[in-house]
């Protein structure tokens, strides 16, 4: 089914255009940070692009501690199924649409 | 007009029935205005109505309505209406038999007045829910959810005792505040802990869900852990120790749900951190932070059904559910990933998704009563569940690089079910007022200022900053064939192993000691054979000889005392 026709990721440009958007929307953000007043509970909250700061920090953080994780916690697909299991498995069981 | 006392199971019980014996359209349409007519009911029904009982001296109520039952009611009404129309094309009475009673149940719980009527639901909801990962038939869904059944099982029997143990000290089975005072305290809140995934208790979900059919796991992750937010949220408000728990909760999960490959385990991962939002919220206890933790229970219910419902359906029509093997399937099922970024934007809370205008209040809640660390932990669980639920799920699923696999949409009742719950989320999110209504406290709360906008959007777009920055240079984990060790690891793996290399330490300890004292038996048996052997000291014959002289003795003593009585 529509093999040959080409879809919108197909193409690199699109990609590239959805991540200059994204890119100028992050521009724009951080931007609004100078000319919206926000009402601050917390002192921290009023340092330059707290939020935004924050959310990139704490996610390249999540991902490299995450990747780190798997180091020790990685285990091999079989790892609990070899003693668990008796007979073979296969994923979806009764409920695949052929 | 009908009574307004009919408790809100009575008709999922009664349409199971009927499921049974009925099929094809005749059961989907029993089964669909059954629900309808329900919430209908519900709906018209005040808030106050009680159903008093006596059993054995104690006052039970098996049906209790205020604010915070009926909110939980018109959700499980909801979500079990959107879960039947996606499981309509389903040929298997056993799941939509037990769909319906584990939803039943679900609504039989959280209307239940008193503590032993919860227990019974508690029961029913762990044996109804798990058929539906039975339904799957195959050896891995049996063993999960006989793994499932256990832990469900013995949460119940853990509320049992601290419900005894309760009415033996207060004089009462009331189902209201209990906090942390005693042992019954700790029990019940074990129990409730137990079903609402709290750190070290949370595997049964990320364990069984995966496992579960790709209907089945729409029903399992609208009920049972959202009953257990509203046992938390009835009986231990303001309890300081639920702030610490939910925030440990938001925050763990994602570091798993970042490296875990099967989709619908992520999502697992994701429930549990958004019930962390919600435990914290009880925690702390203020107007504001209650109805944040159940206004998101309810939105939860919508997003992470229709999360569940997308992987479902990706599921269903290409049998594969890792995020290695998927990918490009925005091409085949362009509304499933459209649907399924909606209910992505929702979880992330987005402005004008359902989870920006409830999480947020628990965020604020933290602020202002000075929990910073808490706050600080939120908001980075916060950013951390739009990257793996927000863009992982339908970034593997939907686009990353094409796995070639080319399907088509879902059947239309899946379709159908999607799109209800993907127009709830936005409804919610444009129009909060509506949700905000049936919430249990006033608070005049506004999400929508530029304060929590501009802090929200800046967050979620430069964690998106952060999903490309780490993709471009290739530092993003790769989705790889694994499995990720957690907690359970201490029961599927430790606990067994410990058990057979015990067993193996007692059999051999065991076969040693036979050993040694057969051989000591043996040796006993040994002497006694020399004793009794020809040249034994036994057997040796005594010869004749000897005799005839001791008959000598014998006669001779006898001759001297003869002779000494003559004279």
């Amino acid at each position: 089914m529509a093999k040959n026709t080409q879809h919108f990721f197909d193409k690199p440009g699109n990609v590239t255009l959805v991540l200059y958007a994204l890119y100028g929307c992050c521009a724009i953000l951080f931007i609004l940070d100078f000319i919206i007043h926000r009402h601050k509970v917390h002192p921290w909250e009023g340092l330059l692009g707290f939020y935004a700061v924050y959310g990139f920090v704490g996610c390249v953080v999540l991902v490299l501690v995450a990747k780190w994780m798997r180091l020790f916690l990685m285990r091999d697909e079989t790892y609990y199924d070899r003693e668990e299991l008796k007979g073979d498995d296969q994923q979806g069981g009764d409920h695949v649409a052929s | 007009m009908w009574p307004a006392e009919i408790p809100a199971f009575l008709p999922f019980f009664l349409v199971a029935f009927l499921a049974v014996i009925t099929k094809g359209t005749l059961r989907a349409t029993l089964m669909i205005a059954t629900i309808v007519a329900s919430g209908a009911h519900l709906w018209l029904v005040p808030d106050g109505v009680q159903l008093t009982v006596n059993f054995l001296g104690y006052e039970l109520m098996p049906y209790r309505v205020d604010k915070l039952s009926l909110l939980f009611g018109y959700v499980f009404h909801i979500a079990a209406l959107i879960g039947v129309i996606f499981s309509l094309h389903v040929r298997d009475t056993m799941q939509q038999v037990a769909a319906l009673i584990y939803a039943g149940s679900a609504l039989g719980a959280v209307f239940a007045g008193d503590l032993l009527t919860l227990f019974v639901f508690w029961e029913l909801l762990a044996l109804s829910s798990v058929f539906l990962v039975w339904a799957r038939r195959t050896e891995k869904s049996y063993q999960a959810g006989l793994r499932y059944l256990i832990i469900q099982v013995l949460s119940g029997v853990i509320l049992l005792a601290g419900l005894i143990y309760h009415a033996d000290k207060t004089g009462s089975l009331a189902f209201e505040y209990i906090g942390l005072s005693g042992m019954n305290g700790w029990l019940i809140f074990l129990a409730f802990g137990i079903k609402a995934c709290f750190p070290l208790l949370h595997n049964w979900a990320t364990d069984a869900y995966p496992e579960a059919t790709p209907t089945g796991a729409v029903f399992l992750s609208a009920f049972t852990t959202k009953v257990a937010v509203y046992s938390l949220a009835r009986a231990y408000p303001g309890t300081e120790l639920l702030v610490f728990i939910g925030a440990t909760m938001t925050c763990f999960p994602i570091f798993f749900a970042v490296i875990e490959n099967d989709l619908r385990r992520v999502l697992a991962y994701s429930m549990i951190n958004q019930i962390g939002f919600m435990v914290c919220g009880i925690g702390i206890g203020t107007a504001l932070a209650i109805n944040g933790a159940v206004s998101h229970a309810f939105n939860d219910i919508i997003f992470k059904g229709l999360l569940f419902m997308s992987m479902g359906a990706v599921l269903h029509m290409t049998g594969r559910m890792n995020g290695s093997d998927l990918g490009g399937l925005y091409k085949s099922m362009p509304k499933t990933a459209a649907l399924c970024m909606i209910g992505a934007a929702s979880i992330s809370a987005f402005p004008l998704f359902s989870g920006f205008v409830s999480k947020s209040m628990v965020m604020s809640a933290a602020l202002e009563e000075g929990h910073t660390w808490v706050w600080l932990m939120l908001l980075f669980a916060s950013a951390g569940v739009f990257h793996h639920a927000g863009i992982k799920i339908p970034y593997f699923a939907f686009f990353a690089h094409d796995s070639g696999i080319r399907t088509t949409e879902p059947p239309r009742n899946m379709l159908l079910a999607m799109s209800i719950a993907a127009a709830l989320c936005l409804l919610i999110g444009i129009h909060p007022a509506w949700l905000y209504s049936l919430l249990p406290f006033d608070t005049g709360y506004n999400p929508y200022d530029a304060t929590h906008v501009l802090a929200q959007t800046q967050l979620l777009f430069f964690s998106a900053l952060a999903f490309v920055w780490l993709n471009l240079r290739g530092l993003y984990p790769p989705e790889l064939h694994s499995v990720n060790l957690d907690a359970e690891w201490l029961y599927r793996r430790l606990v067994p192993q410990g058990l057979r290399a015990g067993f193996t330490w007692l059999w051999r300890t065991d076969a040693t000691l036979r050993k040694a004292s057969m051989k000591k038996l043996y040796s006993f048996f040994d002497y006694l054979v020399q004793l009794h052997y020809p040249g034994g000291k036994v057997s040796r014959l005594r010869p004749t000889g000897n005799m005839v002289m001791w008959v000598a003795v014998l006669l001779a003593v006898y001759m001297w005392l003869l002779l000494s009585f003559v004279e």
